[in-house]
C-alpha cells in the first residue's frame, strides 16, 4: 500500500470518526467505526477501484466502467478502414437517455472518408468572400466576440435507412443525434460581410483533406445556419469539426460542413461533387433528399432488448423534424391499429430530437409497437404503406424509399419478450 | 413631355433611392471584427470553380496526358486499373460483367453512376480532382495535370474524344449525359414541410 493511499484511509477513518460524533452517535460506537474492517474501511478498497489514473481524472472525468455504451462503423464500411479513413459510424440509440447525445457517442459521416484532421485552433481562420461588399477573415478568438447563440439540434445522415437485416436501432437509425450548439448566427456574419444584390447561394468548405464543400440556399443561411465552435458545453470535438463548423439546422447531415474554413457567396448552386452527389431525377426527390421530414422511432424496447416478463413498461424513443419543433407522438402497440398519443419529455425545441414516453402494460402476447411523429407545420409521419401509394409502387419489402427515409418504423414483440426488427 | 416619359422619371427616382437605401444598409457593418483578407489571401484560399467555368484557371491537358498520370499519380491504386472496381469510386464505367467488392462511397456515385455520368458539370470533376486527389496528397496537382485527368475520365466514358484539348473554355462546353436530366430542390422557405402534398 502506498503512503499516499494510507494517508487517504486515515483520513477517511479520521473523518467516519469525526461524522460519528458530530452526528451525536455515542463514543463506543464511533470506535466500532473506525476499525480497520468497519465500513470506513470498505469505502477505501473501493476507492481503490477508481485509483487508476487518478490525477487524470479529477482533471478531466470519464464514465463507469460499467457503462459499455459504444459506437460502431456501419457494416458496408469499415472505419477505420484500410487507409485509416472513418466513414459512417453508428450512435447507440438503444442506451440513450433524454434528448442530448454525448458527443463522445454522436455519430460521425464523412464527406468521402477522411482522417479526422489536427487543426491548431490559434491557425484557424474562417473567410467570407465573394458576392459581398467587404470580404472578411476572422480568427477563432474574434468568432467568439461576436454575441452567440445557443440552440439544441439534432443532425441526421441522409443514409439512415432502416433495412430488413438491421437487429438493432443503432443500425437501423443511428446515424442521428443531437447536441447543445453554440457559436454566431450565419446571418449575423453575413450582414457584417454585406450580402450582393443577386448572390443567392453560398459555398460552404471544411479544412479536411478532401476540402468538403456544398451550396447552400443564402436564404437558408440567413434563416437559421449557425457558425459553431462549442458542443454540449466544451469546444465541438475534433470527429464533430474542431474548432468550428456549419450547423444547418433540419437539413440532411452532410451539408452541416465540419473544419469550416471558407464561406463564398456565388449566384447560382455551384454543384460541388457533394452537391451533384445527391442530384435526383425530379425535384420533388430533391425537397425529399434536402430536409429530414417529421421522424420518429421506439429506443426502448427495441432490436436485441428482451423484455423479462409481462407487466409495466414505459415505451421511449426520439422524435425530430427538419421543419420545426416536434408537436405530437403517437404510439401503437398493436400494429398500428390504433394510435394513442404519447408524453413528451418537452421542452420539444425546433430541429431537435425531443424524447418521448408511452406507458404500457405488456400482456405477453406477440404484438408490433411503433411510433409515429407529427411537427409544428402539421406534417405526419408516413407509413412505408403510405409512401408506396404516393408514388405508385408497391409495398413490399423491395420498397425503395426515394429521398430521405422518415417512415415509420415497427418492432416486433416475441411473447418470450425479445425484440425484432418489424421489417425482417 | 408626355405623361409616359413622367412616370419612367418617377420610376427612376423611386428605384434610385430605393437602391441608396440598400447601399446605405449594406454598408454598415455592426461590429467591425474580422479583418480584409488581401487579394493573394483570397486567391490562395479560393478554389471554388463555377458550373459555368468561373474562377477555372489557364491551363490545359489532353486524355492522353490523363492516360500517363493516372498511372504516375497512383490513381489506380484506389480507382481500380480499368477505373472501377477499386475502394474508391468508380471513374470509369466498367463492362457490367465484373461486379466491385466495394460498395460505394458517400455521396453514393457507384459502379452504374460514374461522376461523368452523373454530374451534369464537367467543371465539378476539375473542382474535385483539384481540392481532393490524390489522397494524402491533396491539393498538389498543378492546373494542366487536372484539365489532363479531367479530360481522361471524360474521354474513357465516350463523352469527349482522345485528341479533344481540355482548358478553361473548353471544359465548361462539354455537354454532359446528366446535363438536363435533374431536379433542384423548391426555394428555401422558413417553417415549409419539406414537400407540399407528400404524407
Amino acid at each position: 500500500m502506498s503512503s499516499k493511499l494510507s494517508a487517504r484511509r486515515r483520513f477517511l477513518k479520521d473523518s467516519a470518526a469525526l461524522a460519528g460524533l458530530a452526528a451525536g452517535v455515542a463514543p463506543a460506537a464511533a470506535a466500532q467505526m473506525s476499525h480497520p474492517e468497519a465500513p470506513a474501511a470498505d469505502a477505501a478498497s473501493k476507492d481503490t477501484a477508481c485509483k487508476k489514473d487518478d490525477k487524470d481524472l479529477i482533471a478531466y472525468g470519464e464514465r463507469s466502467h460499467y457503462v459499455k455504451s459504444v459506437r460502431i462503423p456501419v457494416a458496408e464500411r469499415m472505419s477505420p478502414d484500410e487507409f485509416g479513413m472513418t466513414f459512417h459510424v453508428l450512435s447507440p440509440l438503444q442506451d440513450s437517455v433524454g434528448m442530448i447525445t454525448a458527443s463522445s457517442l454522436h455519430y460521425v459521416a464523412t464527406h468521402r472518408g477522411h482522417y479526422v484532421p489536427d487543426i491548431n485552433p490559434v491557425e484557424h481562420r474562417l473567410m467570407i468572400h465573394g458576392m459581398v461588399d467587404r470580404p472578411l477573415i476572422f480568427t477563432m478568438a474574434e468568432l467568439k466576440r461576436f454575441p452567440s447563440v445557443t440552440r439544441v439540434h439534432f443532425l441526421e445522415c441522409s443514409g439512415n435507412r432502416a433495412r430488413p437485416t438491421h437487429k438493432t436501432v443503432q443500425q437501423s437509425h443511428g446515424m442521428t443525434s443531437c447536441s447543445e450548439w453554440t457559436g454566431v448566427p450565419l446571418s449575423v456574419l453575413l450582414k457584417e460581410v454585406g450580402v450582393q444584390n443577386g448572390a443567392s447561394f453560398f459555398i460552404a468548405e471544411g479544412n479536411e483533406s478532401v476540402k468538403g464543400a456544398v451550396s447552400l440556399p443564402i436564404a437558408k443561411g440567413m434563416d437559421d445556419c449557425l457558425v459553431c465552435y462549442g458542443q454540449n458545453g466544451e469546444p465541438v470535438r475534433p470527429q464533430h469539426g474542431y474548432p468550428l463548423r456549419l450547423i444547418v439546422p433540419g437539413f440532411e447531415g452532410m451539408v452541416n460542413v465540419k473544419y469550416l474554413r471558407r464561406i463564398k457567396l456565388v449566384e447560382k448552386n455551384y454543384m460541388t461533387y457533394n452537391d451533384y452527389g445527391h442530384l435526383a431525377p425530379d425535384s420533388k426527390i430533391a425537397a425529399l433528399n434536402r430536409q429530414i421530414g417529421p421522424k420518429s422511432v421506439i429506443t426502448f424496447p427495441s432490436g436485441d432488448q428482451k423484455l423479462p416478463g409481462p407487466g409495466f413498461y414505459e415505451i421511449t424513443g426520439l422524435a425530430w423534424s427538419g421543419s420545426g419543433a416536434v408537436r405530437t407522438v403517437d404510439v401503437s402497440v398493436d400494429g398500428g391499429q390504433s394510435w394513442k398519443p404519447a408524453e413528451l419529455r418537452t421542452p420539444a425545441f425546433p430541429m431537435a430530437h425531443t424524447r418521448f414516453g408511452f406507458s404500457w402494460k405488456w400482456d405477453g402476447k406477440e404484438t408490433v409497437i411503433m411510433s409515429r411523429c407529427t411537427d409544428e407545420v402539421g406534417t405526419v409521419q408516413p407509413t412505408r404503406a403510405e409512401i408506396a401509394k404516393y408514388w405508385n409502387v408497391p409495398n413490399d419489402k423491395d420498397l425503395q424509399i426515394k429521398g430521405l427515409d422518415n417512415s415509420v418504423f415497427p418492432w416486433r414483440v416475441a411473447s418470450d419478450g425479445t425484440i425484432h426488427n418489424g421489417l425482417a | 413631355m408626355g405623361p409616359f416619359t413622367m412616370d419612367l422619371r418617377k420610376l427612376s427616382l423611386l428605384l434610385l433611392i430605393l437602391g441608396l437605401s440598400q447601399i446605405s444598409k449594406a454598408q454598415s457593418p455592426t461590429y467591425g471584427l474580422g479583418r480584409t483578407p488581401s487579394a493573394e489571401e483570397v486567391s490562395k484560399l479560393d478554389i471554388t470553380i463555377g458550373p459555368d467555368g468561373q474562377a477555372l484557371p489557364p491551363g490545359h491537358g489532353t486524355a492522353k496526358e490523363g492516360a500517363g498520370l493516372f498511372v504516375r499519380k497512383a490513381c489506380f491504386g484506389c480507382h481500380g486499373e480499368t477505373g472501377s472496381g477499386g475502394p474508391a469510386p468508380t471513374l470509369i464505367r466498367s463492362d457490367g460483367k465484373t461486379k466491385s467488392q466495394y460498395p460505394c462511397l458517400a455521396p453514393c456515385v457507384n459502379d452504374s453512376n460514374p461522376m461523368a455520368f452523373h454530374s451534369p458539370y464537367a467543371t465539378t470533376i476539375w473542382d474535385y480532382i483539384n481540392r481532393a486527389m490524390p489522397l494524402t496528397k491533396e491539393g498538389t496537382l498543378k492546373p494542366n495535370e487536372v484539365y489532363a485527368l479531367t479530360a481522361f475520365i471524360l474521354y474513357k466514358n465516350g463523352i469527349i474524344k482522345e485528341d479533344e484539348v481540355m482548358d478553361e473554355h473548353s471544359l465548361p462546353k462539354v455537354q454532359m449525359p446528366n446535363r438536363d436530366h435533374f431536379g433542384l430542390a423548391p426555394e428555401y422557405k422558413h417553417g415549409a414541410p419539406r414537400l407540399e402534398g407528400y404524407p
